[in-house]
């Protein structure tokens, strides 16, 4: 690999061990990719030394598995345990955990609360912003076109490097933990403009015009084109913020899609032609009424009980949009007592929801606004639920094979209705 | 004819690692794809779904889903479920830091395929300092037993 000056006098311990430990988990990393070299980022998304349980007692032999000692032996995967000192580069904490004042409606214990609060005083006294969100996009960091970043949260990511035109990897815990530390990220990948370009075409046959459907076309795309970079052509509809979260999302789950191209929409696409570049397509897929159908119903197998226990609506994090939109088809509605509703969203985005009434209105009728995590995160469901219902493809995707439980999907006024009624009554419209 | 089949390839991390083979043409997700604390994958329509890869050689394409990747195979070493080494063809940010967390030899860019040439239950020998592996069809071994055991 080519260092640069600063490069080698953190690799050779001139700023301390922790970044000399972050350069040498960088270096091996880079060395793996096949990457020549560091680019420079200042933009930096991840979960910093964040611990379940499992971690915190299996490190409880060093300094009782505290916040410097899962930070050192697992994000920096050193042999020992070193002094972690501020982060340099602009980081923010993505998603994890519990909701700080419901923990104990999300079933978690006293214990894991005050770990959780213990950790989060070590993230804040580190100098990373406690976003708490997978939606970071959404609660006040919002790179800009071309910019370098390193981000975790695969939702965030396609959102980051298809929406946005900022360039980032799908980076991963031990990753972004060094680059806070260094500023530093393998230029491989989305750095680079050569990777830049569309390897697969999708035409799209039907309209795609509500969230659901964006959610389905975005399933469909990942799981045809698998880590690949689609590009899409025949979008009629402009798609708003919330459809691209939506789609992005179940094309990050189904598939590994980081990138992605809307031929006249996305900002590295304003034709075909760009959007390839020098490449000409490996294959070219369609997405017609009958995909379409499949789709759904492929989201739709692994419910066959329509008596709905509960409703998470939240994935990827709500915007304040979708709040709005959910507290008015509560509006004047109870919730069946059978039935629970969580609504997952960023502490900054819920300030904006409890200033404006929204928090209480979903409160009034039953269900509750939740943030920091989701179920499928948490692993956190009301006790007994047997069936839910959901508005993401990408939490159909995880959270029945998480927790063993029936789930249907389908429009949000589908789920509000499951929550008010206790009865599912989707169809695919 | 030999016995056994020798694929040369890049090796990303280094060490020397035998074991059975557990093949599949499926990516496998991290996070949310795997139990890390069993070593089974649970992802829901995995053809491996309920497949445990511990100690296992993984031949696979490669990771695909959550960036929580590095973090669920990273947390599988801890727990002793990780496999003892990993065969793959797709490179992917997300399978270079889960190897290098893994700490177990990975080797890519092979002159011949991988998930064609290996089946489940062939005996796989992974060398990560040369980036060459070794593959004895699970036939041959059944025909040669004495052979195994020199090897194991």
């Amino acid at each position: 690999m080519n260092l640069t000056d600063d490069e080698k006098a953190m690799l050779d311990g001139h700023d301390g061990a922790a970044k000399r430990k972050a350069m040498e988990l960088l270096v091996r990393y880079s060395e793996a990719l096949g990457a020549e070299r560091f680019v420079d980022t200042n933009n930096v998304a991840g979960v910093p030394g964040s611990s379940t349980l499992f971690l915190k007692n299996y490190y409880k032999d060093h300094n009782g598995g505290n916040y410097e000692a899962i930070f050192s032996l697992f994000d920096l995967d050193s042999d020992e345990v070193v002094p972690v000192p501020k982060v340099s580069a602009y980081s923010c904490h993505l998603q994890g955990g519990m909701d700080p004042n419901e923990w104990a409606t999300m079933g978690q214990t006293k214990e894991a609360f005050e770990h959780f609060q213990e950790d989060e005083a070590q993230v804040a006294d580190h100098g990373i912003q406690i976003m708490k969100t997978c939606t970071p996009y959404l609660a006040g960091n919002v790179p800009v076109k071309g910019e370098h970043c390193a981000w975790m949260e695969s939702s965030a990511v396609v959102f980051c490097n298809s929406v946005i035109g900022g360039r980032t990897n799908t980076e991963g815990r031990e990753s972004t933990s060094a680059a806070m530390l260094t500023g530093k990220i393998p230029d491989w990948g989305f750095h680079r403009d050569e990777f830049r370009h569309g390897t697969h075409a999708i035409e799209v046959e039907v309209p795609i015009e509500t969230v659901q459907d964006w959610g389905m076309l975005g399933y469909f795309v990942g799981g045809a084109v698998e880590e690949n970079i689609p590009v899409i052509s025949g979008v009629t509809y402009q798609p708003n913020l919330v459809r691209h979260k939506h789609f992005g999302a179940a094309a990050a789950s189904s598939g590994g899609v980081e990138l992605y191209h809307m031929v006249g929409i996305t900002p590295e696409a304003p034709s075909r032609e760009i959007a390839f570049g020098p490449r000409n397509p490996v294959e070219t897929i369609k997405y017609g009424a009958a995909e379409r159908r499949k789709i759904y119903d492929n989201l739709n197998s692994i419910g066959t009980s329509t008596d709905v226990d509960f409703v998470m609506l939240g994935c990827p994090h709500y915007s304040i949009e979708q709040i709005w939109e959910a507290a008015r088809l509560l509006d004047g509605k109870k919730l069946s007592p059978n039935t629970k509703l969580w609504i997952f969203t960023s502490r900054s985005v819920k300030s904006m929801a409890d200033t404006n009434g929204y928090t209480k209105a979903i409160r009034d009728a039953g269900g509750l606004l939740l943030t920091d995590t989701c179920s499928a995160i948490s692993q956190a469901i009301p006790k007994g639920t047997k069936v839910v219902a959901l508005d993401s493809a990408k939490q159909t995707h995880y959270l029945p094979a998480f927790m063993g439980i029936e789930a249907w999907f389908g429009t949000t006024k589908e789920c509000v209705d499951a929550a008010v009624t206790g009865h599912w009554r989707g169809e695919l419209r | 004819m030999s016995d056994t089949i020798v694929l040369h390839g890049r090796a990303i991390v280094g060490g020397i690692a035998e074991g059975e083979a557990l093949v599949t043409k499926e990516t496998i997700s991290g996070w949310g794809g795997i139990n890390s604390m069993t070593g089974t994958v649970i992802e829901m329509r995995h053809e491996l779904r309920g497949v445990s890869f511990k100690d296992k050689i993984l031949v696979f394409p490669g990771a695909k889903g959550s960036s929580g990747w590095s973090a669920a195979f990273h947390t599988a070493r801890l727990a002793k479920t990780a496999p003892k080494a990993m065969v793959f063809t797709t490179m992917t940010t997300k399978i270079a830091l889960g190897a290098v967390v893994m700490r177990i030899p990975s080797i890519t860019e092979l002159d011949g395929d991988p998930l064609a040439l290996i089946e489940t239950g062939d005996w796989v020998k992974v060398d990560g300092d040369r980036g060459i592996v070794e593959v004895t069809k699970r036939a041959k071994r059944a025909a040669a037993p004495e052979k195994i055991a020199a090897t194991a």
